[in-house]
């Protein structure tokens, strides 16, 4: 079993006419598996989950659910189940049978059918709605309803076309920690298609970020974040600050990188990141993993403080470091802002970890 | 400050005006349109033989209907040809509808613009085209023909109305219904079927309708069969009786009644917010 994955995407194409959707993409998703795949629209995200689905069949390419080339099986022959964007329910059946609909398709007998089906709406909090029409329901009630009547039929692979995107933020984020808890609990391998980059980190084991057709990055949160790839990856994720320089010195996968010909920065490459000394590259970091310290400390770089934002939990801070180049400070306000050690117009040292500044690919 | 103030004094004077003939048009309108029909009811329950004096309420005008013998031959006639002509259109009008709705093809555009042809094309042609395409396939006209030729501009109307039903639905919930095991057939019944059918039934009815006073096509296709709009129009050329204005209310309650019910199934089919959900 090791080498078998729930979902397999090996050099899958498609083509709408002459527009490339997707492009050769390679994805292995392993069986019991959290994994979003995570852009803006028209990535090709939802072309791909739907020929997971069925509902699209690869230009080119070997699509295989749990090992089983899939081919042109058409949807109600896969071992998958959707959760769409727009939940689909049924109008004219009840959420019973809504949620009965896939059983009758497997001809369970009826007894398991009502069993199954109670235990279903039982699990998303819904059991006193079985008599309902889907309309009488609010969004939150008929988005669980949806995952019910997915989930029923025990599918090998859950596929969720962005279920929380007509949701309010804060039913948003309860059903994000819901849907986590509920994966873990059936431990079905869940495929999660969405735009929101902050949903898929809290929720996902790995995430393939995609743009264009292409996919751009493959990891878990934290190395999404904290290791992006590409400048791509790394704005469309959080915030970051880009330096653009050339590299000076390099010790081991330390590198020294001069911004500017003023200011030489330390970063970190990735072994699979080449890099020569004189290259022209670019450096990423996070507003959050820089420190702000006041102008006369021994370490960091000096720069000049530009601006402060004061935004609740954090201040933002733009630091001047060259003519050119800026970067911006994220630090939580852990004192009260009276005592605020830092102005406009200071001369500050700013400071960063090596590891916390990446050297980008591209 | 005099002139302003006159300005809009007569600005409200002409808006009166403008309202007062408005309301006043919409009145003759309706007056236009229903005063025919409210004589014509009144005077059918008139206890006389002459169409226009009043000298007292009977029914016995409805009660000769009823015993007309080639009346009531005719009326089996049309009853048949309606229901039939009702069924095979509505069933090939929603298969079209459900096609051209789900499906891309080639020629769709000149096949949609062929398809509602016989709603636009005047009665007295497709009349003369049907006879003449009876005559050359040697087909004897009869009830037969003249099922086909209902059936030929039924199918039209029933499509319309499905496919503005069928365009509503979201096609997500095929999808849904494929994803959960369901092959086409099942999707059909199961999901679209249900959902199509008040624009199913409003179509049907609305094809019994047009079938059942149907004159011109059928006149043209009929042979020597006995029609109910033939015979009303046979009737009427020897003079207008009373027993006409009777058959006539009778068929104006079948028709109005008819097509409030389609009405009020295509609202309620409106009103599910269908596929929205």
């Amino acid at each position: 079993m090791a080498d078998v994955f729930a979902v397999e995407l090996i050099g899958i194409s498609k083509l709408f006419g002459k527009f490339v959707a997707v492009d050769n993409i390679n994805l292995r998703i392993k069986d019991g598996e959290f994994y979003s795949l995570l852009g803006p629209s028209g990535c090709g995200k939802t072309t791909t989950l739907r020929m997971i689905a069925g509902f699209e069949v690869p230009t080119r390419g070997d699509l295989r659910i749990f090992g089983k080339s899939m081919g042109d099986t058409p949807p109600f022959k896969r071992p998958v189940n959707t959760v769409f964007q727009s939940y689909a329910l049924f109008p004219h059946m009840t959420i019973g049978e809504n949620v009965a609909f896939g059983l009758q398709m497997q001809k369970v007998p009826k007894k398991e059918i009502t069993q199954r089906v109670g235990e279903a709406l039982e699990r998303v909090r819904l059991a006193d709605y079985a008599n309902h029409k889907p309309k009488q329901l609010s969004g939150g009630q008929q988005q669980r309803v949806a995952l019910a009547r997915a989930l029923v039929n025990r599918p090998e692979v859950l596929l969720l076309d962005e279920p929380l995107g007509a949701l309010d933020l804060k039913l948003r984020k309860a059903m994000q920690l819901e849907l986590k808890q509920m994966q873990q609990d059936v431990g079905i391998t869940f495929v999660y298609v969405t735009h929101d980059q902050e949903e898929a980190l809290t929720m996902s084991d790995r995430i393939a970020v995609m743009r264009a057709g292409h996919v751009y990055q493959e990891g878990t949160p934290v190395e999404i974040y904290e290791k992006p790839r590409t400048r791509y990856v790394a704005d469309f994720i959080g915030e970051t600050n880009f330096l653009e320089g050339t590299v000076k010195s390099i010790d081991g996968n330390r590198v020294t990188v001069e911004i500017d010909g003023a200011v030489a920065v330390a970063a970190t490459a990735e072994a699979d990141v080449p890099v020569t000394v004189g290259q022209a590259v670019t450096v990423a970091i996070r507003p959050e993993k820089i420190s702000l310290l006041p102008g006369d400390t021994e370490k960091g770089y000096p720069g000049r403080l530009v601006e402060l934002v004061y935004i609740g939990t954090d201040t933002r801070y733009r630091v001047q470091l060259t003519d050119n180049a800026s970067v911006i400070v994220r630090e939580q306000n852990i004192v009260p802002t009276g005592e605020r050690k830092f102005h406009t117009g200071d001369a500050v040292q700013i400071h960063w970890s090596p590891a916390s500044a990446t050297i980008l690919a591209e | 400050m005099v002139t302003p103030s006159l300005h809009t004094g007569s600005r409200a004077l002409l808006k009166k005006i403008g309202n007062f003939t408005l309301s006043g048009y919409a009145i003759l309108f309706f007056l236009f349109l229903y005063v025919p029909i409210i004589i014509l009811i009144v005077f059918s329950f008139n206890d006389s033989k002459s169409v226009f004096v009043w000298q007292g309420f009977t029914l016995k005008w409805y009660a000769r209907v009823f015993q007309d013998a080639r009346l009531l031959l005719a009326l089996r006639n049309t009853l048949i040809i309606s229901v039939a002509s009702t069924v095979i259109s509505t069933i090939f009008g929603t298969m079209i509808s459900v096609a051209m709705e789900r499906w891309d093809f080639r020629l769709k555009l000149p096949f949609d613009a062929l398809l509602f042809l016989p709603i636009v094309i005047p009665d007295i042609s497709m009349g003369v085209m049907l006879l003449a395409f009876f005559g050359l396939i040697g087909m004897a006209q009869g009830l037969g023909t003249v099922v086909i030729a209902h059936v030929a501009f039924n199918i039209s109307f029933v499509a319309v109305i499905v496919r503005a039903r069928m365009a509503s639905l979201d096609p997500r919930l095929e999808e849904a219904a494929q994803d959960l095991g369901a092959n086409e057939w099942q999707t059909f019944w199961r999901v679209i079927f249900p959902l199509l059918l008040p624009g199913i039934m409003g179509g049907a009815l609305t094809a019994f309708t047009l079938s059942m006073d149907d004159y011109v096509i059928t006149f043209f296709t009929s042979g020597n069969e006995s029609l109910l709009s033939l015979y009303i129009y046979s009737l009427v050329k020897t003079g207008v009786k009373p027993n006409i204005n009777a058959l006539s209310s009778l068929m104006i309650l079948v028709s109005m009644g008819l097509v409030l019910l389609s009405l009020i199934l295509q609202r309620k089919g409106g009103g599910d917010n269908v596929g929205l959900m």
